[in-house]
């Protein structure tokens, strides 16, 4: 049930902000919305509810080390498209894997 | 540059390109809350930054670019990539602002409760636009 919730939740949240993202123009601006805090407002909404402040706070500051992860992952696929000419979807899937492995390092080396 | 809104754009997206980003959003919720749950909330806090939405968003825009520039009779692959890969910069962009999100709700969070996910959108929105203004700014005096 827990996860429903989440799910639907989620769902709202990323949909709302998709929809902005669609109808902002230049594509450039539109693009901030790819990196809204959607997952998290729905995440954090649930968890501060749940589990109280400490809690939160923690995957506060954890989040900062995605978020900057995030920020690499963006500028790769940007590179990928620009100068490689892969596909979108080539892209934007092959970069999860440096995602991952520099959110982890990170977290690994300033979190311990 | 002006930002506006384009209304006509709702009308590119297909009702299965709606539910396959309100599904994919929903799962990398369910993905996060369930790190937190096993692995701790310092691991599941950096799946509240995986890049799931901006996979199927810059997917989507290569998708609608390319078609248009099909329907005037060209391949409009490059025009597609070109689109995807500004969605992705501006992306970048919003990532900084993420982290300045993250920053907020980790300081104010024990003190201010549900308070701090308003202030730390109102920080995402403040940072993003500023780095997206200031870019902008910085391509023209180039």
């Amino acid at each position: 049930m827990e996860y429903l919730v989440r799910f639907l939740a989620g769902g709202i949240v990323v949909s709302a902000f998709a929809v902005l993202g669609d109808v902002l123009r230049p594509k450039s601006f539109a693009g901030l919305f790819g990196a809204a805090p959607s997952v998290a407002l729905a995440t954090l909404g649930l968890a501060l509810w749940k589990e109280g402040g400490d809690y939160v706070s923690i995957e506060g500051r954890s989040m900062i080390l995605g978020a900057l992860a995030l920020a690499a992952y963006s500028l790769l696929v940007c590179q990928l498209l620009m100068r490689a000419r892969w596909s979108a979807l080539a892209a934007t899937t092959t970069a999860i894997l440096p995602w991952l492995a520099i959110a982890l390092g990170s977290r690994q080396l300033f979190l311990g | 540059m002006v930002v506006r809104v384009k209304w006509a754009a709702l009308k590119q997206s297909r009702w299965y390109e709606y539910a396959l980003r309100f599904v994919l959003g929903g799962l990398a919720t369910a993905l996060a809350g369930g790190v937190a749950r096993f692995f701790g909330p310092e691991a599941g806090g950096l799946f509240l930054a995986f890049p799931a939405i901006l996979c199927a968003s810059a997917t989507l825009i290569e998708k609608h670019e390319r078609e248009r520039k099909q329907k005037l009779g060209l391949s409009g692959y490059r025009r597609g990539t070109d689109a995807a890969a500004l969605d992705a910069a501006g992306a970048g962009l919003g990532s900084i602002g993420l982290a300045a999100f993250g920053l907020g709700v980790w300081l104010l969070t024990p003190t201010l409760a549900f308070g701090s996910l308003a202030l730390g959108s109102v920080a995402w929105l403040l940072v993003s636009v500023s780095l997206w203004r200031l870019r902008s700014k910085l391509r023209f005096v180039k």
